[in-house]
C-alpha cells in the first residue's frame, strides 16, 4: 500500500457518519453520502437473493436430468435471478452507491440538487423491492426476465402481476435518480469546474442518467400494459383479440438495450478513475473517453432490433439494426484502447482497485467482442437463445459491471469509511473472482456454440463436463464475493485509518477529510486545473 | 431580479443562491416532462401501430365518442393554461391577490375537467357498453352505425383500450395537477410564493402546460379521426 502522507493519519473529529446518531438520522437523512449507504445495504440484500438463485441454478445443472428441481421451479429460479440482478441490483449498484456518494463531491457541491427527492428515490426503491420480494416468496414468476407476451399476459399462472408492480415502482426510483444526477451535474458544479474538467466518472454517470430518463418510462408504461391486460382481459398484446405480441418486444427492447448500457456505462466511468489513480496519470484521450460515454448512450436507443432478428422483422430493418449494433463497438473500443494507452509506460500500481480495472479491461473486451458475433444476423440465427448469449451477457455484466462496482468500492472505501480494507485479502478475493468468473462463464461460450439452449432445467449428457466446470467456477465466484463482504464489514470498524488521500490520487474527493464532513467542503472549492492533473514526476515517487 | 434581494430562508442549503435554485428547479421539471413524453410515448406508439393496422375500426371507434366533450375539454384546458401563465406572472410581480385568483380559476377548470370526464363522459361510455374487455358491447344512440361496423368490433374494442388508457393516464395527471395547485394555494395564503421565489409556481405551470399539450394531441387522435368516415 503506497501512502503519501508522512505523519500518521487520523480521523476527523466530526464527519458525516458521526454527525448524528439514531435510526431517524439515517432513515430521514437527506445527506447524499448517507443515502449512498442506505442503497449499499439494500442492494447488497438484493444481490444476496439474486446470488442465491444463481447458486441454485448452477447446482441444478450439475446433473443432466436436473439435480434438484422440477422444470417449473427452475423457471422461477432463473426468472428471479434475472429480474433481481438487473432491476434491483445492477441498475442501482454504481449509480446509487458510488454515484450518490461521489457526484456532489467530485463536482464540488454540498449535495445533489434535490436531496429530498434523492431520499424519496430510495424509499420508492425499497417499496418496489419489497413488493417484488413478496411476489417471489409467495410463489415466484416463471416468465424469464424478458417477460415476453403472450406468456406473461395470458399463459403464466404465476405472480406476474405483483412482480411487474415491483419493477414498475422501482423504475420510478431510477427515473428520479437520473433526473437528480443530470440536474446536479448541470447546475451544481463548483466555480471553474467546466465540463472538460469533470472526472470521467461524472461523464459516465451523466450518460447513464440520460438513459435512465429516456428508457425507464418506456418500461414503466409497458409493464403497466401487461398488468392491464392480465387484470382487464383485454388484447393489447394478444393476437386472438387483434393485438400484437411483437409490439411488446419492441417496447421492451427499446428500453432493454439502453438498460444494459445503464448497467455497464457507470462501470466504465469507474474504470477510468481506477486507471488514472492506479497509473497516476491523466487518462489518455480524455475527451474521446468522455464523448464515447455519450455516444454509447445515444446509439443504445437505435439498436433494439438486434434482439429480434428471429421474430420475422424485415431483413432490411435487421441489416440496419445489425450495422448500428456494430457501431457500438467503436466507442467501446475507444475506451479500452485509451485505458491501455494510459497504462503504457506508467508505473502501474497493483493495489486491489487497479487489479479490478485490469480484470475489467480483459473481461469486458471478451464480452464486447462476442457481442459482435451476436450482432451479426447470420451468426445470431445459430447462437440466439443459447448459452453463448448467457456467457456474452455475463462477461459484460459480471466481468464488466460488477468488477467495476467492486473496484470502485475498494478505491473509495477509505473515503466512505475513513478506514482501509486489508489489502492482501482484497487482492486474494479479486483473483478468486477473476478465476471463478472465467471458469463459470468460459465453458458457457462453448456450450452455447455447440447448441445448449438457455433456460432449460435439463440437458443432454454430453454437455455435463462443461456444465460441471461452470458450476465449480460458480462456487469459487461465490467465495470471492463473500470475502469482501466480511473484510469490508471488519474494516469499517477495525480497519487502519486511511487518511484523506491514501492513494495519492487527484480529484476533489481526495482533497477533503475521510470520512468527509456533512457538507463536504468547508468553502466551495475553486477549480483551476484539469482532471487527473498528476505531476509528471509523481509517476516515479510511488 | 438579483439574488441578494431574497432572504437566505428562500434558498435551500445545497444551493449558493436563488438563481441557481430556480434554474435547477426549472431544469428538473423539464427533465421530468421528458420522462413523461416517453411514458405517454409507449401508448402513442401502440395507438399508431394499431391505427395503421385497423384504420376502419379506429375510425368507427372514434365515431362512437362524443366530440362535443372533447371540444369542451380543449377549450377548458386552453383557458386554464392562460390563467396558469398569468399566475406565474402574478407570482413574479409578488401580487398575492391576483395569484390567488388565477390559481383558483385554474383549479376550478382542472377540477371541472376531471369531474365531467368521470361523471358524465366515462359513465356515459360505460352505460353504452364501450368499456373493453369481456363485456364490450356497444349499444348507444349510434346503434345503426354500430351494426354497420359489427365485423370490426374486436378491433374497435382495441381502440377503446387505447382511448381509456390514454385519457385515463391524462386524467390521472390532471388529478395530480389539481393537487399541486391546491398545495400552491395553501402556500400562497401563507405568503410563501410571492416573496420573489416564483420558481414553485413556475414549475407547476410547466407541468400544467405539458398536461394541456398532451390533451391537444389526444383530442384529434381520439375524437376527430372518425369525422370524415360517415
Amino acid at each position: 500500500m503506497s501512502t503519501v502522507a508522512v505523519e500518521a493519519p487520523s480521523l476527523p473529529e466530526v464527519h458525516y457518519l458521526n454527525a448524528d446518531y439514531g435510526w431517524r438520522s439515517w432513515l430521514f437523512t437527506t445527506d447524499h453520502k448517507r443515502i449512498a449507504w442506505l442503497y449499499l445495504i439494500s442492494i447488497t440484500v438484493m444481490f444476496a437473493i439474486g446470488g442465491l438463485s444463481a447458486t441454485l441454478i448452477r447446482l441444478n445443472l450439475i446433473e443432466p436430468s436436473g439435480l434438484l428441481f422440477e422444470p417449473a421451479t427452475y423457471n422461477k429460479l432463473f426468472t428471479a435471478h434475472g429480474l433481481v440482478m438487473i432491476f434491483f441490483f445492477l441498475t442501482q449498484s454504481i449509480p446509487t452507491v458510488l454515484g450518490n456518494f461521489l457526484i456532489p463531491i467530485m463536482i464540488g457541491a454540498r449535495d445533489v440538487a434535490f436531496p429530498k427527492l434523492n431520499l424519496l428515490s430510495w424509499y420508492i426503491y425499497v417499496i418496489g423491492a419489497l413488493v417484488f420480494v413478496l411476489s417471489l416468496i409467495s410463489g415466484g414468476v416463471d416468465t424469464g426476465w424478458t417477460l415476453y407476451t403472450p406468456l406473461s399476459t395470458t399463459y403464466a399462472n404465476t405472480n406476474v402481476l405483483s412482480a411487474t408492480m415491483g419493477i414498475f415502482i422501482a423504475g420510478f426510483s431510477s427515473i428520479l435518480t437520473g433526473l437528480n444526477f443530470m440536474v446536479t451535474i448541470h447546475k451544481m458544479r463548483a466555480p471553474g469546474m467546466t465540463w472538460f474538467r469533470l472526472p470521467l466518472f461524472i461523464w459516465a454517470m451523466y450518460a447513464t442518467s440520460v438513459i435512465f430518463v429516456l428508457a425507464m418510462p418506456v418500461i414503466a408504461i409497458t409493464l403497466a400494459l401487461i398488468a392491464l391486460e392480465r387484470v382487464w382481459h383485454v388484447g393489447i398484446f394478444d393476437p386472438g383479440l387483434g393485438g400484437d405480441p411483437i409490439l411488446f418486444q419492441h417496447l421492451f427492447w427499446f428500453f432493454g438495450h439502453p438498460e444494459v448500457y445503464i448497467l455497464i456505462l457507470p462501470s466504465m466511468g469507474v474504470i477510468s478513475e481506477l486507471v488514472a489513480a492506479g497509473c497516476r496519470k491523466r487518462i489518455f484521450g480524455y475527451s474521446f473517453v468522455a464523448f464515447s460515454s455519450v455516444a454509447i448512450a445515444a446509439i443504445s436507443f437505435m439498436v433494439w432490433g438486434h434482439h429480434m432478428f428471429l421474430t420475422g422483422q424485415s431483413v432490411y430493418a435487421g441489416l440496419v439494426f445489425s450495422a448500428l449494433s456494430f457501431a457500438v463497438a467503436i466507442p467501446s473500443a475507444v475506451k479500452v484502447f485509451n485505458w491501455t494507452a494510459t497504462m503504457h509506460k506508467a508505473s502501474v500500481s497493483y493495489d486491489t482497485p487497479m487489479l479490478y480495472a485490469i480484470g475489467f479491461i480483459g473481461l469486458f473486451t471478451i464480452g464486447g467482442l462476442t457481442g459482435l458475433f451476436l450482432a451479426s444476423m447470420g451468426a445470431d440465427v445459430h447462437l440466439h437463445d443459447t448459452y453463448f448469449v448467457i456467457a456474452h451477457f455475463h462477461y459484460v455484466m459480471v466481468g464488466g459491471a460488477i468488477m467495476g462496482y467492486l473496484g470502485g468500492l475498494h478505491l473509495w472505501w477509505p473515503k466512505m469509511t475513513g478506514k482501509m480494507y486489508p489489502e492482501a485479502w482484497a487482492r486474494f478475493a479479486c483473483l478468486l473472482i477473476f478465476a471463478g468468473f472465467n471458469l463459470t462463464f468460459g465453458p458457457q461460450f462453448i456450450l452455447g456454440y455447440v447448441g445448449m439452449p438457455r433456460r432449460y432445467a435439463v440437458y443432454p449428457a454430453e454437455f455435463q463436463v462443461l456444465n460441471v466446470m461452470s458450476s465449480a467456477g460458480a462456487s469459487i465466484l461465490a467465495l470471492g464475493y463473500l470475502i469482501p463482504l466480511i473484510y469490508f464489514a471488519w474494516s469499517a470498524f477495525r480497519g487502519p485509518i486511511a487518511g484523506p488521500n491514501p492513494w495519492g490520487a487527484k480529484g476533489l474527493e481526495w482533497t477533503i477529510a475521510s470520512p468527509p464532513p456533512t457538507h463536504n467542503f468547508e468553502v466551495t472549492p475553486i477549480v483551476t486545473e484539469e482532471a487527473y492533473a498528476y505531476e509528471p514526476e509523481a509517476a516515479h515517487v510511488g | 431580479m438579483s439574488a441578494e434581494v431574497h432572504g437566505a430562508i428562500l434558498v435551500a442549503e445545497q444551493f449558493d443562491d436563488f438563481e441557481q435554485q430556480k434554474s435547477a428547479d426549472a431544469f428538473g421539471m423539464w427533465l421530468f416532462l421528458v420522462t413523461e413524453v416517453l411514458f405517454f410515448g409507449g401508448l402513442f406508439c401502440g395507438y399508431c401501430l394499431y391505427r395503421n393496422v385497423y384504420p376502419e375500426a379506429w375510425a368507427a371507434g372514434s365515431h362512437l365518442l362524443k366530440v362535443q366533450y372533447g371540444a369542451f375539454y380543449t377549450a377548458l384546458l386552453i383557458c386554464s393554461s392562460l390563467t396558469m401563465a398569468l399566475g406565474v406572472r402574478a407570482s413574479q410581480l409578488r401580487l398575492k391577490t391576483s395569484l390567488t385568483v388565477y390559481l383558483v380559476l385554474t383549479w376550478i377548470m382542472g377540477a371541472a375537467f376531471v369531474y365531467i370526464k368521470l361523471r358524465y363522459e366515462w359513465y356515459g361510455d360505460y352505460l353504452e357498453g364501450l368499456v373493453p374487455g369481456p363485456h364490450f358491447a356497444p349499444h348507444g344512440e349510434n346503434l345503426e352505425l354500430i351494426n354497420h361496423f359489427h365485423a370490426l368490433l374486436p378491433h374497435v374494442s382495441l381502440f377503446f383500450i387505447f382511448y381509456f388508457c390514454m385519457t385515463g393516464l391524462h386524467a390521472l395527471h390532471m388529478v395530480v395537477g389539481v393537487g399541486l395547485l391546491t398545495a400552491l394555494l395553501i402556500l400562497t395564503q401563507q405568503g410563501k410564493t410571492t416573496r420573489g421565489n416564483y420558481n414553485w409556481v413556475e414549475i407547476v405551470g410547466l407541468y400544467w402546460h405539458f398536461v394541456d399539450i398532451v390533451w391537444i394531441f389526444l383530442f384529434p387522435l381520439l375524437y376527430l379521426i372518425g369525422g370524415r368516415y360517415v
